[in-house]
């Protein structure tokens, strides 16, 4: 499926069960997403989750408009990805044997990570970026022995001065 | 902590010191939950509540005796939804059903799911168990939040007594405004019995919620020259008409506009059937001339419907030839299921006063002649013609005919539900109530029970089949406790009718589990304290329905009709509304 990938930014208020209802909400109606994640926002008492998902334009309309119908959401935008950093952060716990332990740490400076713990038979190296960069960085360590892999899901922000430029579906369909 | 305006007390209470009356005043306001609980559905215009006591509401059914509440004890809780469904469609006030905790709270769910997708107002209120035992699956324990999340426009779980009134407040505000829906509050019992200053709150508004009432102008104008362009236009004609009282507007409009006028399932009502611009049911029962009609208009005006499948068919063929005006408050339903050349988002009556000044005087004579002309004349002849056993539709004609048409008519599902919505001949808003989104079995006799609760001033008549009365006739105990003068007819064909329907026209007559052995209805009727009646041939349809009539107290009319009658015209499932089948037919010609 070629559907077009989204990124939505949807500030929420940041009462229990909120997320609860995002997802409940996403289920329902069928919409698939790749990543959800949600943390604080620059207000206090709003939340910011950033759903990836991937649909046809009017599916993805649809997807804000029905965010929309949640009495905790306060805002939608569809972030134009060319015009955002959009960035997640890998947590991956690499096997080392003798001479690959050096092999990693070249890796791991070429990427721009970093080794955040070690062991005599492991490294734990942290990358943050874009999903290409992440991918490239595991796809060579890989060959080491991946003992255990955490991805965060990307969180994005448009670039700029402010936040204004980001485009919003409108309620009113004009 | 809720503080009384001193100077307001001052006024109310001549001499005495401010500081006296506040003291006296927040002494004499310190109150429990429960009374609070009440105190706040009072001050929501509540006079008027269905229910079931039960062990998390017991605290709160404490509060019932001293409170300014008529309590109705309906026989099952999921009754007690569709009845407060009803009362607020009759009403226009907000309906108000209350349930225990764990399977109190899980029978409202289907009546909730109902009013969610009809648009009906309801709050109810649950109680949850003591906040102590929360999450440690207490006895009548259940998430009910987290179970009625999709089926209700908003829940609420209330954490502190001083929560209550604020969120009763709310729940009240969201229920009704925007496009209306069923709200939940779950209450604790431990909050009922505590005690908190309580006075009145204001609604402080919500950042996220905030429905468009006004629509953009620049649509208004767009749809109004689209609608002055078209040679073929067509309305089709939707509930939100009537939610937003805009019945008197949408009377102007079709005539100014001389345009033809169909009728969703929920939407008849809101113009006088009996007008001639009105064209009747349209989508899967609708009548011939409607759907040919949808089939080859040029424009169709929608106007708060929302394009429910069982209206518009194969949505490929639906409307082929039409651009697409959609007038709605909820925006998501606009693009949702048909393509919308002209989106209008707004309320319904608020869009047709806007229209009204934009649109011109058109006749249209010429289209809707066409329209007639594709009427069709032999069924409707075989409908003037009568056997000698009561046919369905002569008892729905005969009803119409008794009442002159100015009763409130509710229904079950089926199709029964059918026949009444093809022949009845609806000319007063709001008076026709039948489960339409959720098409929820036993609907009938507690739409009935909250209807005339709601309305004591009017006659009321459910038509039910024998199955969806099997449901629910346990709420003639309701009804005779009540003393609620009701009518039910019973269209009994010892059949699940429509499934036997379709399982004689789809699946090669195969009648699986579709024979309904049923009680006496008379004696039934008697049993219950009400009374009985038998009808078995054509010329007892009348009098029956005049005693019926005549009698003060609830009535159930067992109508035994054919038991293989089948509704048409039809659409079949999964076809273009312009391939009806109007007769028996051969199911190798599909």
């Amino acid at each position: 499926m070629a559907a077009e990938k989204h990124i939505l930014a949807v500030l929420v208020e940041d009462h229990p069960g909120v997320l609860n209802r995002v997802v409940s909400l996403m289920r329902r109606r069928s919409f698939n997403i790749d990543s959800i994640t949600v943390g604080y926002s620059e207000q206090p008492g709003v939340s910011r989750i950033t759903i990836v998902l991937r649909g046809e334009p009017y599916e993805v309309e649809q997807v804000s408009k029905q965010l929309y119908k949640l009495m905790e959401v306060l805002k939608v935008t569809d972030l134009p990805e060319r015009e955002s950093v959009v960035h997640e952060l890998m947590m991956v716990k690499v096997a080392t044997k003798g001479a690959s332990r050096a092999e990693i740490m070249q890796i791991v400076d070429i990427y721009q990570a970093k080794i955040v713990d070690a062991t005599p038979t492991t490294l734990m190296i942290q990358a943050a970026g874009g999903e290409e960069k992440i991918n490239a960085l595991l796809a060579m360590l890989r060959p080491f022995g991946i003992r255990e892999l955490v991805r965060t899901g990307p969180v994005a922000m448009t670039r700029g001065a402010s936040g204004t430029q980001i485009k919003s579906h409108a309620i009113a369909a004009d | 902590m809720a503080v009384a305006n001193p100077k307001e007390l001052k006024s109310q209470n001549g001499n005495r010191t401010a500081e006296r009356v506040i003291e006296v005043v927040e002494e004499a306001r310190v109150l429990t939950g429960a009374q609070i609980t009440c105190a706040a559905l009072e001050a929501e215009g509540v006079t008027t509540a269905f229910g079931y006591p039960g062990g998390a509401v017991i605290p709160f059914y404490d509060a019932f005796p001293t409170a300014n509440l008529h309590h109705i004890l309906v026989r099952f809780e999921q009754w007690a939804a569709m009845a407060a469904a009803a009362y607020a469609r009759v009403t226009g006030q907000v309906g108000v059903c209350i349930a225990t905790s764990g399977p109190g709270a899980t029978n409202l769910v289907t009546g909730l799911a109902d009013a969610m997708l009809d648009s009906v107002p309801i709050v109810a209120i649950t109680g949850q168990v003591i906040q102590p035992l929360i999450g440690r699956d207490a006895f009548q324990e259940v998430d009910i939040q987290g179970i009625t999340l999709p089926v209700t426009k908003h829940n609420y779980a209330v954490q502190r007594i001083e929560d209550i009134a604020p969120t009763i407040k709310e729940a009240f505000h969201i229920a009704r405004s925007g496009r209306p829906g069923p709200v939940l509050v779950d209450i604790p019992k431990n909050l009922f019995s505590e005690r908190a200053a309580y006075s009145p709150v204001e609604f402080k508004g919500r950042r996220g919620y905030q429905p468009s009432l006004v629509p953009n102008m620049r649509q208004v104008r767009l749809a109004a020259e689209m609608i002055n362009k078209a040679e073929k236009p067509l309305i089709m004609a939707g509930h939100g008409i009537m939610i937003s009282g805009g019945e008197a507007e949408f009377h102007e409009f079709v005539e100014k506009t001389g345009m033809p006028v169909a009728f969703t399932l929920l939407g008849q009502g809101c113009f006088p059937e009996s007008h001639p611009q009105a064209l009747g049911l349209m989508g899967m029962h609708g009548h011939k001339h409607v759907n040919a009609a949808l089939g080859e208009c040029d424009l169709l005006v929608n106007i708060g419907a929302r394009f429910d499948d069982r209206a518009t068919g194969k949505i490929a063929g639906f409307a082929p030839k039409a651009k697409v005006v959609h007038v709605d408050i909820d925006p998501a339903e606009i693009g949702k299921n048909v393509r919308t050349d002209v989106p209008v988002v707004g309320d319904a009556r608020e869009a047709l006063k806007l229209m009204l000044e934009e649109v011109q005087p058109r006749q249209h004579s010429e289209w809707r002649g066409w329209i007639e002309s594709q009427r069709n004349r032999v069924l409707e002849a075989a409908l003037e013609d009568y056997p000698e056993w009561p046919e369905p539709y002569t008892i729905i004609k005969a009803i119409r005919k008794a009442t002159n048409g100015e009763a409130i008519v509710t229904t079950d599902v089926g199709q029964h539900q059918m026949w009444t919505a093809q022949h009845y001949g609806f000319d007063y808003p709001n008076r026709w109530l039948t489960s339409g989104g959720l098409g929820t079995m036993g609907y009938g006799l507690p739409s009935a029970v909250g209807a005339k609760v709601g309305r004591p001033d009017l006659e009321v008549w459910t038509v039910v089949g024998d199955g969806g009365f099997q449901m629910s006739f346990n709420e003639l105990a309701t009804a005779a406790q009540e003393k609620l003068d009701i009518n039910v007819a019973v269209i009994n064909n010892g059949y699940l009718g429509m499934v036997r329907q379709w399982q004689d026209l789809f699946h090669s007559k195969n009648y699986s589990e579709v024979e309904i052995l049923g009680p006496d209805f008379v004696k039934l009727a008697e049993a219950f304290g009400c009374t009985g009646i038998r009808v078995t041939k054509h010329e007892e349809i009348a009098p029956a329905i005049e005693r019926a009539r005549s009698i003060n107290g609830p009535v159930v009319i067992d109508f035994v009709i054919e038991p293989e009658a089948n509704v048409y015209p039809m659409v079949p499932p999964g076809a273009s509304n312009s391939d009806m089948v109007h007769e028996r037919f051969d199911q190798n010609e599909l």
